[in-house]
């Protein structure tokens, strides 16, 4: 990638992350982390991980980003107005992430990190080789990551769901649920 | 380099031209072909001085649907409705189109083409990773959708923006499904190869296309992709006798007609992606690189060039066919409730698509060989 | 090629960006977009080092912490739904049940 498209896309990227945390509408900084997230993307595909950017683009920007817009919806999150927090916690988060950039800047930009470039082998980056690594080094990560997306859907969909009861009682907001499950937590308690 | 960075610039601003005026085209057969499958005339008021009545020529209409409509829409007064966010209700518009142009530049639409003895690759871009891109771009055109019905501070729209950008999600699902079926019959993610491997005959007659491959992966990439360009049978979303216009309903002027462009545009790109990976692309029916071979045998020889065109005719007259069929559809057909919706896209086409997946790895397992 | 301090800068100013975004925003749901830019901070980083040592390892690893933060994605966002169902709030500061 020629370094001045470098730079501007890094450009980008910084603003689009400044973007996500400053903004007060939840939807506008969904929208800087989805061009965060393409950006990066962008930048996989000129480090030839060309299948691995395309399947973030497909699985972050494209799934994972809906079902947040999805939450800010369920939760019908508004934009917040007003000082939100400690001054005092701002100024701190602040300089301590200064702190912590500056300190794996020094870490990491040494010049004695700087690696020798390998001859790639023929087929970097593609599907092929990628699939290659998969089942045949990474095969039992694999099985458990199949089994982790299992347990995180069956999850997911047990912590999300309403009560049948609370829903049949007609307790249709968060206040008539609350109450009536203290009432219930009551008379166990009791009886 | 420069040659082919030039050569790849004309040849995406041709196919993006493509796109653009197929939809334009699907757009007059929206009026007057709906109006001839429904036995009523259609538009036929609109003219320029009485030009063709003139000569005893009948309306047609098109200087009412490509001429005085456009033209109303985009000289009609743009607003944003109180209380909405203004610059999410400007950008949605391009949100909504934007990934489907794009789309548009990896569709091969002919064979190498020779000119003053450089060869072109009739792709503008040709990405060893094609099927991928496809899907990314796919993914990314709920957004447009999804941040139309929020920004319109309407709670019908919402709602419709909401349900679309469901139903968009699943479809996506089963979408994926087949696309990864035929990307494992052709063995590569490089649309120009998938259509390459289209050629040849089989017995002799019968052209190798995709489909006679796998038919339940075409029958499901053409639902999955009337769903997810949101055609009837599957518009809920923008159910046009019920909810005046769903998830678009507060935009007005240019604005709506960028949306209603990204429908069209969509349904062409649906059709054009069809036709190459089941319909073979821009493979001309017993048509090689070097003239025809007849099934009976019989060899006709074609300069390279006249074949060349053949290829993009070829293609053109496929993917007009099936927007033609996504339309007679269209006019024909009642839509779908949205949990009958639901439940086809969860419970019918993913477990099919699974299945064809299965059935297609077996065979290719049990064969030893791709294709 | 771009060379490496490039990639690995880009990598810490994003990862320490999402950092502050963490501490300093009290609205749940933002500093689970920061905690998604901090993954993505480091997935750049697994894969320029990944791509200087012509190891296909890098790609696979990003691979893996992508589908690990799908995963975590559902579950954590069913977390917070429940909590706003049980609390009404999302403001970080307000979910005190657990303070000394």
């Amino acid at each position: 990638m020629p370094p001045f498209l470098y730079l501007f896309l890094g450009a980008l990227a910084i603003v689009s992350a400044l973007g996500v945390v400053v903004q007060r509408n939840p939807i506008h900084s969904l929208l800087s982390l989805i061009s965060t997230l393409l950006i990066i993307a962008i930048f996989f595909i000129g480090e030839d991980a060309v299948v691995v950017g395309f399947l973030q683009i497909i699985v972050y920007a494209g799934a994972i980003m809906v079902l947040f817009l999805f939450v800010i919806w369920l939760l019908n999150l508004q934009a917040e107005i007003g000082p939100t927090g400690h001054v005092v916690l701002k100024v701190f988060g602040s300089l301590a992430a200064a702190a912590l950039a500056t300190e794996l800047f020094l870490f990491l930009s040494a010049p004695h990190l700087e690696v020798k470039m390998v001859r790639e082998p023929s087929g970097y980056g593609s599907l092929a080789s990628l699939a290659g690594k998969l089942f045949n080094e990474y095969l039992v990560a694999f099985e458990v990551t199949s089994v982790l997306l299992l347990a995180a859907v069956v999850g997911a969909v047990a912590l999300a769901r309403r009560i049948p009861d609370e829903v049949e009682l007609g307790a249709s907001d968060v206040r008539a649920a609350t109450a009536m499950r203290a009432a219930d937590a009551a008379r166990r308690v009791q009886g | 380099m420069t040659v082919e960075l030039i050569a790849g610039a004309i040849k995406a601003i041709l196919m993006i031209l493509i796109g653009l005026h197929l939809a334009i085209f699907l757009l007059y057969f929206e009026r007057k072909g709906s109006a001839l499958i429904h036995d009523r005339i259609g538009s036929n008021r609109a003219s320029i001085t009485g030009f063709g009545k003139r000569f005893g020529l009948p309306n047609l209409g098109i200087i009412n649907t490509l001429v005085a409509d456009p033209l109303k829409l985009f000289t009609k007064e743009d607003f944003i409705p109180d209380g909405a966010d203004k610059f999410l209700h400007t950008l949605a518009p391009f949100l909504a189109l934007f990934p489907v142009m794009i789309t548009f530049v990896i569709i091969p639409f002919g064979d190498t083409i020779s000119i003053a003895g450089h060869k072109f690759d009739l792709q503008a871009t040709n990405l060893n990773a094609g099927a991928l891109y496809l899907l990314a771009t796919l993914g990314l055109g709920v957004y447009g959708v999804a941040i139309a019905g929020w920004a319109s501070n309407n709670r019908w729209s919402l709602l419709g923006g909401i349900r679309a950008t469901a139903q968009m999600i699943s479809y996506e699902l089963a979408m994926g499904l087949a696309i990864v079926s035929v990307i494992m019959t052709f063995g590569t993610l490089n649309l120009q190869e998938i259509v390459r491997g289209q050629g040849g005959v089989w017995f002799g007659f019968l052209p190798r296309w995709g489909i006679f491959v796998q038919p339940l992966a075409f029958i499901l990439l053409l639902t999955a992709g009337a769903a997810e360009s949101k055609r009837v049978p599957f518009d809920l979303p923008e159910s046009e006798s019920e909810l005046i216009l769903g998830y678009f309903t507060e935009y007005s002027g240019g604005k709506q007609a960028v949306f209603m462009l990204t429908d069209l545009a969509e349904q062409a790109l649906i059709a054009m992606l069809l036709t190459t990976f089941f319909l073979g692309g821009w493979q001309f029916p017993w048509l090689m690189r070097d003239g025809f071979h007849f099934p009976g045998g019989s060899f006709l020889a074609v300069p390279a060039l006249a074949v060349s065109i053949l290829g993009i005719i070829a293609f053109l007259v496929k993917v007009l066919a099936l927007c033609i069929f996504l339309g007679m559809v269209r006019w024909t057909l009642p839509r779908f409730r949205y949990d009958q919706l639901m439940r086809l896209g969860w419970k019918g086409l993913v477990p099919l698509g699974i299945l064809n997946v299965l059935i297609t790895a077996f065979v290719i397992v049990g064969t030893g060989s791709t294709h | 090629m771009i060379p490496l301090t490039y990639m690995m800068s880009l990598s810490t100013i994003i990862f320490a960006i999402g950092v502050a975004g963490v501490i300093i925003r009290r609205n749940i749901l933002v500093m689970y977009m920061s905690i998604e830019l901090m993954l993505n901070a480091v997935n750049l980083a697994f894969i320029a080092l990944g791509n200087r040592l012509g190891s296909m390892d890098g790609q696979v690893i990003a691979f893996f912490v992508m589908t690990v933060a799908a995963a975590e994605a559902a579950v954590g966002l069913a977390i917070i739904i429940s909590t706003f169902r049980n609390r009404e709030t999302v403001h970080a500061d307000e979910l005190t049940l657990m303070r000394w």
